[in-house]
């Protein structure tokens, strides 16, 4: 291993190294609030080892990994989302009566999976990614194990998350056993060659494609999505909201690019049935909810149905669209779950819409803030969201595909409805006296990073030009 | 410049008045009247020095652009002809009364309302001024939220309802618009090789007729939408009745123009050929506007809702006029814009001045108020004169001119129309008769016009009257602006340094085909 691929590698090295460190120092002294900022300053050092690599690129360490401009983006806004989640975790902890230290020690490897899901090219290192990735959060999702709905959570998404590994292993095992190819570019050779597509690599592909659709969490493998954000502790539900979905989109998005899936027209339009689907399952089943996790949960499913367009329209600005899209609902998901963290009291979390009735007579900041997020989220001008969902139309006229474009002009207006239920909520007058309201903890930590997280998402929606530079020269992906 | 400050000055004054709330209540308001206040001083200003000099046809007052998003071929391009200049004008007029008129209305929450309040009317400015088309989408939104707002929080009894029903309604026509934005960009785009959504450049984009009908009806959707026409009308009655004065005024007066601006700056001029197919259709979407709104209104027991169904039924004549593919209609549509904004306003801020007294919209329980107020009652006189169509206010210049020019367009739709003014007779008078005439059942003692109501009624008066008598006034500035219904030639257009991949164009002029 040269000096350079160590380089390369600095912000995986840097989360794993923290992992062990916090190890030994849980082992030696348990205290969560040194935890808690080696974490942090694990992670501020990962993020600013992204920088030096750029000089590096691309980079291959084959045959496993391959660090190109996307891998990178894709690492800084992984690792920049950790960061913020991060902050936010420790009132939250702190709050709760477990011991909270090996938390950290989860999410740094969770965030390390996810790393090598951006960089990898080749099925193992894909698989060991997601293993890692994927076994991290069973922890992480029943971390609060006292609470009842957080191991119900933990074990659902053990049980769903162990089965769609086993349907990925077996697909990429068909792949392998006709292909004779475990790294993309080879497989993709192998179809360029024989120009057929026989059986068992189509079921092979159909089998991954089950197992990366439950992690993205798109129809129909979303069951789990509501369950899981509900019952976990709501910074790990941002983590599976954000990054634990972006990673595998990355793959996939390398994978289809390395196989040429835009010559196969069925693996196209599978996608795009999925995309359809997500898009109006995600949206109308949100529209019943009153619960917001379980709300934000159908959200994300559809935002991956939005995610698909842009991935659909197979142009370089949809590459694009998808790293601003990324760069934007990052974010503003872990904002709104911030939101709800920093409302959440130690005994309850802040999670029925209810429990947000009049808030801006009561809390205007902390209401401001989720109305900034949810019309975000909606894709409304002046914030991020509305330039990354201008950006997949853009994607989406570029590539001609109307229909789809259609589908999601329609759910973007079933989307307001429900985005917009919580803000009326919020601005609701009527007497609030009567109720008994949860009394939010409001750390000063949180709302400083809600703070930030509002500027961000302002800023790139006032001046998104700086952001668009930068993914222009990221977007180009090792061919 | 001062076409941004025309935008940044009730932006500001929004946020000061917000900030300025916490510590004083009656500063929160004067910030918002004095903003307001100077937009409008800044418009007279610049409608002063222009109607001095004679300007050239196709002659544009100013004209601002500044990169934005160089990536899309996107820049900040404000520019003003008469058009623009006028429903400027008529903005911050209306914005200004708008603050006037919510003075004591508006209880809890001032602080925020005003900022509300005047976001709107930056949005609308916005609106007005920008050759942008994603600037317009922007401002088109940027208007949304806060009106949203003001419907949902100050509102009557169902205003989330209302709130919702606007919100949805409008947003999902603004999507269809911004689809059609992006096909004609990237139309635009492919046939030329220039990617900008600069409204001078794609005016004049070569594109087959079918896709040209698409485009021209994503943009019209999200127009009629807002205009209201039938069958896209019904969130303007729960819209206009649940929303605070202020919001009926600024809906009634100012929101429902941007639709009919819309149509007149965007949809025409972009799709000449497609219009002109569509015509047909847009008149009759017009007349059953005129004739199902007016019915509408006549049967409405509630006085605010019967003042929405009269704008759905107004509003026909705009979509009427824009069709006729003509000056003369093209005039009166614009008059009507204001005359009818004018008009409507007053009248929905009557409408609050009675609940403010009465605490009630119902017709049934109103009665007899002449004796009571007499001053309210004559204001109110010359309002419902307007509203039908009186000679000498302004809405008889703007309908008269309309049903002109539709006439040598169209024949059995002017007919169709002019019943419409028998209908507007009937349902206005059924106002003064049902509220200020007839029994007094409960012997009210209410107060007439206040100081501050005569501040608001006497300037709308004076206008409404203006306009009847000297229409000249807004005919001419804006003559500009017919001239170029026939001939659009674009101005020169300084070209930013850096604005990306837009590239100089020479000038170049498009002619429509006349009506016969």
């Amino acid at each position: 291993m040269t000096f350079e691929d160590l380089l390369s590698l600095g912000p995986l090295f840097n989360i794993c190294g923290a992992a062990v460190l916090c190890m030994l120092l849980v082992a030696i002294w348990r205290n969560h609030r040194l935890i808690y900022y080696v974490t942090l300053v694990a992670f501020a050092l990962a993020l600013m080892s992204v920088v030096p690599v750029a000089t590096l690129l691309p980079h291959t360490i084959a045959p496993l990994i391959v660090i190109d401009m996307f891998a990178l983006f894709n690492s800084g806004a992984i690792v920049g989302s950790g960061l913020i989640i991060v902050l936010l975790s420790y009132n939250y902890f702190e709050e709760r009566e477990e011991r909270k230290e090996e938390y950290y020690l989860l999410l740094l490897l969770a965030t390390a999976g996810a790393l090598v899901l951006v960089i990898s090219r080749h099925f193992m290192s894909f698989f060991l990614g997601l293993e890692m990735l994927s076994i991290s959060l069973y922890g992480l999702i029943a971390y609060l194990r006292a609470r009842q709905r957080s191991d119900e959570a933990g074990i659902k998404y053990l049980i769903l998350a162990a089965l769609s590994s086993a349907f990925l292993l077996f697909g990429m095992a068909l792949v392998y056993g006709f292909t004779g190819h475990m790294d993309f570019p080879g497989i993709g050779a192998y179809l360029r060659q024989a120009g057929t597509f026989p059986l068992p690599v189509i079921a092979g592909f159909g089998l991954m494609l089950i197992g990366i659709g439950f992690k993205l969490g798109i129809v129909p493998f979303h069951m789990w999505a509501p369950d899981i954000y509900e019952g976990a502790p709501l910074p790990v539900a941002a983590f599976v909201a954000t990054i634990s979905k972006g990673g595998v989109l990355v793959v996939l998005i390398r994978f289809y690019q390395d196989i040429d899936g835009r010559n196969y027209t069925m693996l196209w339009w599978i996608l795009a049935i999925t995309a359809i689907a997500s898009m109006f399952v995600g949206n109308l089943l949100a529209l019943t909810q009153q619960n917001i996790k379980r709300m934000l949960a159908y959200s994300s499913i559809a935002h991956l149905g939005y995610l698909l367009v842009a991935f659909l329209s197979d142009t370089q600005s949809g590459l694009e669209a998808i790293a601003f899209y990324l760069t934007a609902y990052f974010p503003t998901s872990i904002g709104a779950f911030g939101v709800l963290i920093v409302m959440s009291s130690s005994v309850q979390d802040a999670e029925t819409v209810e429990d947000y009735r009049g808030l801006f007579w009561r809390y205007p900041w902390v209401a401001l803030v989720f109305t900034v997020m949810l019309l975000s989220l909606a894709g409304i001008p002046l914030t991020a969201g509305f330039i990354g969902k201008f950006y997949i139309v853009m994607a989406g006229v570029d590539g001609h595909h109307w229909f789809l474009l259609l589908m999601l002009v329609i759910n973007s207006v079933i989307g307001l409805y429900y985005y917009m239920r919580v803000v009326a909520m919020m601005f609701r007058t009527t007497d609030t006296s009567q109720r008994i309201f949860i009394k939010p903890s409001l750390p000063l930590a949180g709302n400083i990073t809600l703070g930030l997280i509002v500027m961000l998402l302002v800023g790139l929606g006032v001046y998104p030009t700086a952001m668009m530079q930068l993914i222009q020269q990221m977007m180009t992906l090792i061919k | 410049m001062v076409l941004l400050y025309i935008i940044l000055i009730p932006m500001f004054g929004a946020l000061l008045s917000w900030l300025a709330s916490a510590r004083n209540i009656a500063l929160c308001r004067w910030i918002a009247l004095v903003s307001l206040l100077c937009g409008l001083l800044l418009v007279t200003v610049l409608w002063v020095s222009n109607a001095a000099d004679p300007t050239p046809a196709g002659h544009w007052m100013y004209n601002w652009q500044q990169p934005w998003i160089p990536h899309f071929g996107i820049s900040l391009h404000l520019a003003m002809d008469g058009l623009s200049l006028v429903m400027l004008a008529l903005t911050f007029f209306l914005g200004a009364l708008s603050v006037l008129i919510s003075w004591r209305e508006i209880k809890f929450k001032i602080g925020f309302f005003h900022f509300n309040l005047l976001f709107v009317i930056a949005g609308i400015a916005g609106v007005f001024l920008t050759m942008d088309l994603f600037l317009f989408y922007f401002f088109w939104e940027v208007m949304l939220i806060p009106m949203y707002f003001l419907i949902g929080i100050w509102g009557h009894e169902r205003r989330e309802y209302a709130a919702y029903k606007f919100f949805i309604f409008t947003q999902a026509g603004g999507l269809l618009m911004l689809l059609a934005i992006l096909g004609l960009y990237f139309i635009h785009g492919a046939n030329t090789g220039v990617y900008t959504f600069d409204y001078f450049y794609l005016l004049n984009t070569p594109m087959e007729r079918a896709v040209a009908q698409w485009l021209m009806l994503g943009f019209l959707v999200a127009f009629v939408v807002k205009l209201p026409a039938i069958p896209f009308h019904t969130w303007l009655p729960d819209a206009h009745t649940e929303a605070p004065t202020a919001g009926s005024v600024v809906l009634a007066g100012l929101l429902l123009k941007t639709g009919a601006y819309g149509i007149l700056r965007f949809v025409l001029p972009l799709f000449p050929a497609a219009s002109h197919d569509f015509a047909p259709w847009a008149m009759l979407l017009g007349v059953a506007g005129i004739l199902y709104g007016g019915q509408l209104a006549y049967s409405q027991p509630d006085l605010k809702r019967l003042i929405a169904y009269t704008s759905v039924s107004h509003m026909g004549f705009v979509l009427l006029g824009a069709f006729a593919f003509n000056e003369l209609a093209y005039k009166g549509v614009v008059m009507q814009m204001i005359a009818h904004g004018i008009s409507t306003g007053a009248l929905f801020m009557i409408a609050g001045a009675l609940y403010e007294r009465m605490h009630t919209r119902e017709l049934s329980r109103m009665g007899g108020l002449w004796p009571a107020m007499p001053a309210m009652g004559t204001v109110t006189m010359i309002f419902v004169m307007a509203s039908l169509g009186l000679p000498g206010l302004g809405n008889f210049v703007a309908e008269f001119m309309i049903l002109l020019g539709s006439w040598q367009a169209n024949h059995i739709m002017t007919i169709l129309a002019t019943i419409g003014l028998v209908i507007a007779t009937v349902y206005s008078l059924r106002i003064m008769q049902k509220v200020f005439f007839g029994q007094s059942e409960r012997q009210y003692a209410l107060p007439d016009l206040g100081l501050r109501e005569w501040l608001i009624m006497a300037p709308l008066v004076v206008v409404i009257l203006w306009l009847g008598v000297y229409p000249q006034t807004v005919l001419g500035t804006i003559t500009n602006y017919e001239l170029r219904i026939t001939t659009f030639s674009a101005p020169h257009v300084p070209q930013a340094e850096s604005s990306g991949r837009v590239v100089p164009v020479s000038d170049s002029s498009f002619v429509i085909n006349h009506a016969p």
